[in-house]
């Protein structure tokens, strides 16, 4: 993929003083949605400032989509930062906020303010709100604005630390469907989320970081593959579930079975998955057993997030 | 060809497009300036001599003053309460905000998001602070100058429009600019590069207090000693003005006026150098 179309981390590290930021970070992602995980302090606020150029890398380039952060004009027509900071202008409104953003951009005061209507519309914010102070806002409705203002000028990547913090279920999965569509409109979406459950889903790579190093990063179910030390989880719906699990216990790869709480599914945990999709299938046409559905149990974010950091953030 | 070579470079900038976002930029920076609650306290130093002087007009009714003496006390006034306090803290307050004041309510990263040029940001939130303070401050001295000769009737309007006054007004409204100007650049720089500019802006009050014993190269290191120059009516330094006030060796007004904008123009250049290379680190306001 050209570099005019990617996001590029060449050996970038970045120190505040003697405190490591992030560590020798080689990265190029695509267009599409990418979800950086990992725990507090691992230096995700790091890449994604790195990325828009609020800080600058001690060593090695970042580049957007070819442009370095050092040209503004052209460089932040191109990207969206909606960051963790839950700080605004004082006095001003959402509405105003928006527009007075897009007014630097250089357009016609009619077009700034077509495309503040239409952001506050893509994020859901009612025009009645939107004329009100931001001072006033719940932190659902500034995390709202925030988006809105990021989004406004359709930029190519937008870049979102944290964006589901202080949004209620519903707004939540506005704000998902949002990014899915704007990842279907082949831009780049780079997302911090602590909600791994959530942006799991959406997302169609991942990047896990701890302690300012990158521990693997790629399409979700590529990067479970790869942790090959921790057997995989699937969970299988069929109406036996007790003798499939007897029969898949007769292989010695098979670890781990458990009941599903519901009586008509079983979790079993494997270290070779070929080979357990190999006797699956044997077992279904063998016709003892009717599997209904075969689905990963720990193939999302969460799952690796725990395998490859481990709870208290460090590599394990 | 390295003449020829930046003169093209500089050609194909986007000019038309940095001026629109100047002009915006600044335009949003009044606002903030002047139409906050927190512009008041600008507004309470530089109105504060126009309010005494009003009281003045009503209560008093000049026992034993003539215009010259009160041409003297606004001259006092403006050498030693607008230069050396009003504008000084004027200044302070509306610059330092510009850059550490945003830093501080954590919301200068959304004009680092946008797409302007550093320097353009810079630049403009110098414009619109110096536009800010001299609008203020030069109201207030103009209102002072109308209040003060208010009381004197037809002999007052005669001085202010016929006689000395008009040059003196506009003397001390170029001061007031001045002093706006250089003041402001400079907390701007402090600002820029110190988390907390007080210290550095008391120490600028002490330096330039102390400046008139310095040898006349360190003089040239303080905007009040420009301003000196400028002075239409000069204050006599007796007893505590003594000290105060800036005795420097005489030179022309241009002189001082350029070397004025000339040290301007230094700060506000190191202060873009500052600008390109600053960081958005909230966590170490």
């Amino acid at each position: 993929m050209k570099a005019t179309d990617t996001i590029r981390f060449e050996n970038v590290s970045k120190f505040y003083g003697e405190v490591l930021g992030v560590n020798r970070i080689t990265l190029t992602l695509s267009p599409g949605i990418t979800t950086l995980v990992g725990p507090n302090g691992s230096g995700k606020t790091t890449l994604m400032n790195l990325m828009t150029g609020l800080v600058q890398p001690s060593r090695g380039t970042v580049s957007v989509l070819g442009l370095p952060p050092s040209n503004a004009t052209e460089f932040f027509c191109n990207l969206g930062y909606c960051a963790q900071f839950d700080s605004f202008p004082r006095g001003v409104t959402g509405f105003q906020f928006v527009l007075d953003s897009l007014m630097l951009f250089g357009m016609s005061e009619e077009d700034a303010l077509h495309l503040t209507v239409e952001a506050l519309e893509r994020v859901q914010l009612d025009g009645e709100a939107a004329h009100r102070r931001i001072a006033g806002y719940s932190k659902g409705m500034r995390q709202k604005i925030r988006l809105a203002q990021a989004i406004a000028h359709h930029p190519r990547v937008l870049v979102l630390d944290e964006p589901l913090n202080g949004l209620d279920p519903m707004a939540r999965a506005e704000s998902l469907a949002l990014f899915q569509e704007l990842g279907r409109q082949g831009m780049h979406v780079v997302i911090s989320s602590h909600i791994l459950d959530e942006v799991d889903r959406v997302s169609d790579r991942v990047v896990l970081i701890t302690g300012g190093y990158l521990i693997a990063q790629g399409n979700i179910h590529e990067v479970r593959q790869e942790v090959r030390d921790k057997p995989m989880q699937v969970l299988i719906r069929c109406d036996s579930p007790e003798l499939l699990a007897s029969k898949m216990f007769s292989v010695n790869h098979c670890v781990e079975a458990r009941l599903h709480a519901d009586g008509r599914g079983v979790f079993l945990r494997t270290g070779d998955i070929d080979q357990f999709y190999r006797l699956l299938n044997e077992i279904a046409v063998e016709g003892l057993v009717k599997i209904d559905a075969v689905a990963p149990a720990d193939d999302d974010a969460n799952a690796i997030y725990q395998y490859l950091i481990g709870s208290d953030g460090s590599p394990s | 060809m390295p003449l020829t070579n930046l003169i093209g470079a500089l050609r194909q900038q986007p000019w038309s497009l940095w001026w629109i976002q100047f002009r915006r930029f600044t335009r949003m920076e009044i606002r903030r300036n002047l139409f906050t609650r927190r512009a008041w306290w600008v507004y309470f130093l530089a109105f504060i001599p126009a309010v005494i002087i009003f009281i003045h007009l009503l209560v008093d009714t000049h026992p034993g003053f003539g215009l010259s003496d009160d041409t003297q006390v606004l001259a006092g006034v403006v050498q030693l309460y607008y230069i050396r306090l009003g504008v000084f803290f004027g200044c302070l307050g509306i610059f330092s905000r510009l850059i550490r004041g945003e830093m501080i309510e954590r919301s200068l990263h959304y004009y680092l998001l946008s797409p302007v040029r550093r320097e353009v940001i810079l630049l403009s939130k110098f414009f619109a602070g110096a536009v800010s303070a001299v609008v203020v401050f030069g109201t207030a001295v103009i209102a002072d100058f109308a209040l003060m000769y208010a009381g004197y009737g037809a002999a007052g309007t005669d001085y202010m429009l016929n006689g000395p006054g008009l040059g003196q007004i506009e003397s001390y409204l170029l001061i007031v600019v001045l002093a706006c100007l250089g003041y402001g650049s400079i907390f701007l720089l402090l600002s820029l590069v110190f988390r907390n500019p007080m210290p550095g802006a008391l120490l600028l009050l002490g330096w330039e207090a102390i400046n008139p014993v310095m040898p006349s190269l360190l003089q040239k290191f303080s905007v009040a000693s420009y301003l000196r120059h400028l002075m239409p009516v000069s204050v006599p330094a007796e007893g505590i003005f003594a000290l105060l006030t800036v005795e420097t060796e005489p030179i022309s007004a241009w002189v001082a006026v350029l070397g004025l904008l000339v040290l301007i123009a230094l700060v506000l250049t190191y202060s873009c150098y500052r600008i390109r290379t600053l960081e958005i680190r909230y966590t170490t306001e």
